[in-house]
């Protein structure tokens, strides 16, 4: 059996590695084989953030190959298009966050923003899935939840339980934070049925 | 049990289950959560964050062979600086186990070059392990402290960027307290200069017996197979990336990299038609097999030596496939690249620069993004404390309006001798000690001008305005690095200063615990009185976007209040949101 492979991308504090380990974790403790992995600049903050993910009955290698990902889930729009040509162009999925951070760059009018992101990645003949994230956390109370939304459409692509996601983010994710997660998780799971 | 560990965590546990009682490091990526891990999990090691990686290497020396089970981490740069003690410890050898990482970065992702430390372990005539997943960082480490103590000889546990920085299911296992060896004063053995020429043949038949016990080591592996077209010698994390790419070949793992097993590289060569060898990095295992006279080898003229590997650029080596290339045709795909913090006081110091037109010698940190948009002032910058050294030659070139700027860890680390000589060859140095309480760039660790230890706990805190001034430095003057105009006088006066003259810009990185509760009240900007001049903008704050109307919005969860912004209006439409309401 080929593993399962995610390539979760984002910009720097976004929570993308939040939702790549929430991932694994899930996936280990439902039976699986797991390795993850992070590629980001030298700085803390800022840049952006991709973190890979595999799991299956035996993992190797923990960097996923560009065409070969199940799901690219892109928290921003720029950075959903950097890492597009992870996604598998016949069965995968990319997952964009209907939200845009502007690079400072593009602020001081250096660069130009790729607004027509979508458009184009589907010209090409991907499968893009835009999900409002950000709006329906602020809605939530917390637009930093974001992320939490994404993985609720993301897992209904996974041979993962309900029952294990709910232990995972219990387990993981600080129980002050616990209920909004889980109503984020679930909103972001509905989008998609 | 079993836990989802990062390679460097593993590490980690796999020291405290070995019973390390002591271990030193200074910060390096991506070495850095070894001593983390270990200071939040197992504090029972006596994990510390050295002043730098000599420092840290002989505080591991003298506890090893004091009779403890030690540890020192350090990125593979960081061994350059210790080299001078990891060359020499072999000619006493070791009394407990001493084992040292060296985190490698092919690739380069936070490193200024890509140096293969296996050379220097060859050159030390150390043994190397290479783990190629997290169960094997936790498994090597506790064996690697069992040969060393077999062989009294210092180990290097070789990762690098892949394996230090992924994360794996990890056996794990309890601690198992090791008794301490008795030291004995040997000064035969402990005193090598005196001694040295006794101990030369010492080092030479240790390296005899672990050559030895390389060609049967538990560390390399055979997995023989049936069809015998095709064979592969790798080692680290590029084994992971073989099984994945060639599942039918013939693998000879190699967990021992120096030294090499010359009986069993030939055995396993001699049963395949062509060998391919794979490895990151240098050509260091080809080397050795074609100085062995194996001719049915492929290696570095197919895979390249510059970057990191990955089974997409394995694949496409081996012309089995052709991932696709990201997409760029017909689409803006910018650039986002790494940029100091909302609020990050190195902003404004770069801002004086750029506006005093001065030459900058830089340093390594946080700061070394002065060099990028919108700053663009630095002109060098190579490794730590050389920010000094190179202004003082430069000056001697002619270039005397050559300011350096160095942060505090990197003073600390490197920056002191060059100081001493500046001061005592009679030098115009300018010196600009970037003060932020942190060893920021690795992830704002604790270090001696910060006043916190490993732990965070309270611990004595360097006075720099005391010590430049003890050490000749003739101006010393200390400045709110959030303060533009301020800095912008202070630099004019100590460029002008006839003599040595230091300027301590200080302000704590916003990326510290303490920094990160404060309560903080956000600037907002008061449109009517917004001109749209942009001079907030190019302030470059990540928190300051644009609305649709092109006014500038700051946003409130992120504000860290440095003021810097309000500064530069002109129209003083930037106000504190407790002000406005
Ligand atoms: C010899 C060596 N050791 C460690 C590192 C990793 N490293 C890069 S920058 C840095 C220190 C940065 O701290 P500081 O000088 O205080 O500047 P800041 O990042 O806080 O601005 C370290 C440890 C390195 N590049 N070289």
């Amino acid at each position: 059996m080929k593993p399962y492979s995610l390539m979760f991308a984002g910009v720097g504090g976004q929570g993308s590695l939040l939702i790549a380990e929430l991932t694994s974790l899930a996936a280990v403790s439902a039976g699986f084989d797991a390795k993850q992995t992070e590629v980001h600049g030298v700085s803390q903050r800022g840049g952006s953030v991709e973190t890979h993910v595999r799991f299956g009955e035996k993992v190797h290698s923990p960097i996923v190959t560009p065409g070969e990902a199940l799901a690219v889930i892109g928290l921003e729009k720029l950075e959903a298009l950097r890492f597009a040509h992870y996604v598998d162009p016949k069965n995968g999925i990319v997952f964009i966050n209907d939200y845009e951070l502007i690079p400072a760059s593009v602020t001081n009018a250096e660069n130009i923003y790729p607004h027509e992101t979508v458009e184009y990645l589907k010209s090409k003949g991907l499968r893009v899935i835009v999900l409002p994230a950000s709006k329906i956390a602020r809605d939530l109370g917390d637009g930093r939840m974001a992320n939490v939304v994404l993985l609720g459409a993301l897992s209904t692509m996974l041979p993962i339980p309900l029952e294990v996601w709910e232990k995972t983010l219990k387990l993981r994710i600080p129980a002050k934070y616990a209920e909004g997660n889980m109503k984020a998780y679930k909103a972001g799971k509905e989008m998609m049925s | 049990m079993r836990e989802f560990l990062l390679g460097n965590e593993a590490i980690a546990r796999g020291a405290w289950e070995a019973g390390v009682k002591f271990v030193s490091g200074y910060p390096g990526t991506p070495s850095t959560e070894i001593i983390e891990t270990l200071a939040t999990r197992f504090p029972e090691t006596n994990p510390r964050w050295s002043a730098n990686e000599k420092v840290a290497f002989e505080e591991g020396m003298g506890a090893a062979i004091g009779g403890l089970r030690v540890l020192v981490t350090m990125k593979h740069v960081g061994l350059n600086v210790a080299a001078d003690a990891f060359m020499v410890f072999p000619y006493s050898g070791t009394n407990g186990g001493f084992v040292v990482i060296s985190a490698d970065d092919p690739g380069m992702h936070s490193s200024q070059n890509e140096q293969d430390n296996r050379y220097l372990a060859r050159v030390g005539k150390v043994p190397v392990l290479e783990p190629s997943d997290a169960q094997e960082c936790h498994d090597f480490i506790i064996a690697g402290l069992e040969l060393s103590e077999q062989f009294k000889s210092p180990v290097m546990l070789r990762t690098t960027t892949r394996i230090a920085h992924h994360k794996g299911l990890v056996e794990v296992g309890e601690r198992k307290e090791v008794e301490q060896k008795e030291f004995v004063r040997d000064a035969k053995r402990f005193s090598v200069p005196i001694y040295r020429l006794a101990r030369r043949p010492e080092v030479e038949k240790t390296l005899n017996a672990l050559m030895d016990y390389a060609e049967t080591c538990p560390f390399n592996r055979v997995e023989h197979s049936d069809n015998k077209s095709i064979g592969v010698v790798t080692s680290g994390i590029t084994y992971q990336y073989v099984k994945e790419v060639m599942p039918e070949a013939g693998v000879l793992r190699l967990g021992m990299t120096f030294p090499l097993p010359a009986k069993l590289l030939r055995e396993f060569c001699s049963a395949y038609q062509t060998v391919y060898v794979i490895e990151e990095g240098e050509p260091f295992i080809e080397e050795y097999m074609r100085n062995l006279g194996i001719t049915n080898i492929k290696g570095k003229e197919i895979f390249g030596v510059i970057g990191e590997y990955s089974p997409g650029r394995l694949q496409n080596a081996l012309a089995l496939g052709d991932p696709p290339e990201p997409y760029t045709e017909g689409v803006n795909l910018i650039p986002r690249p790494p940029m100091m913090c909302v609020g990050c006081g190195h902003r404004t110091v770069f801002a004086a620069l750029k506006q005093l037109k001065v030459t900058v010698s830089g340093d390594i940190g946080c700061y070394t993004m002065g060099a990028l948009p919108p700053y663009e002032a630095e002109h060098t910058t190579f490794c730590m404390g050389a920010s000094i050294g190179v202004a003082v030659g430069l000056e001697q070139a002619g270039h005397e309006d050559t300011v350096a700027v160095i942060g505090d860890s990197t003073f600390i680390h490197a920056g002191i001798p060059p100081l001493i000589d500046a001061v005592y060859n009679k030098s115009h140095l300018t010196l600009v000690i970037l003060d932020n309480s942190a060893t920021g760039m690795t992830g704002s660790q604790q270090n001696p001008a910060s006043g916190k230890n490993v732990f965070g706990q309270e611990a004595p805190k360097l006075d720099l305005e005391s010590f430049c001034r003890a050490m000749g430095v003739g101006s010393v003057e200390v400045v709110d690095t959030w303060h533009r105009k301020e800095i912008v006088n202070t630099l004019r006066r100590a460029i002008a200063y006839k003599g040595p003259s230091v300027v301590i810009a200080r302000g704590a990185c916003q990326q510290l615990p303490e920094m990160k509760k404060r309560n903080v009240i956000s600037f907002i900007v008061e449109e009517e009185l917004c001109t749209q001049c942009d001079a907030c903008f190019k302030v470059w704050c990540p928190a300051i976007t644009r609305t649709d109307q092109n006014y500038p919005v700051i946003a409130a969860n992120e504000c860290t209040s440095c003021t810097v912004c309000a500064q530069v209006c002109p129209t003083d439409a930037i106000k504190l949101a407790e002000a406005f309401a």
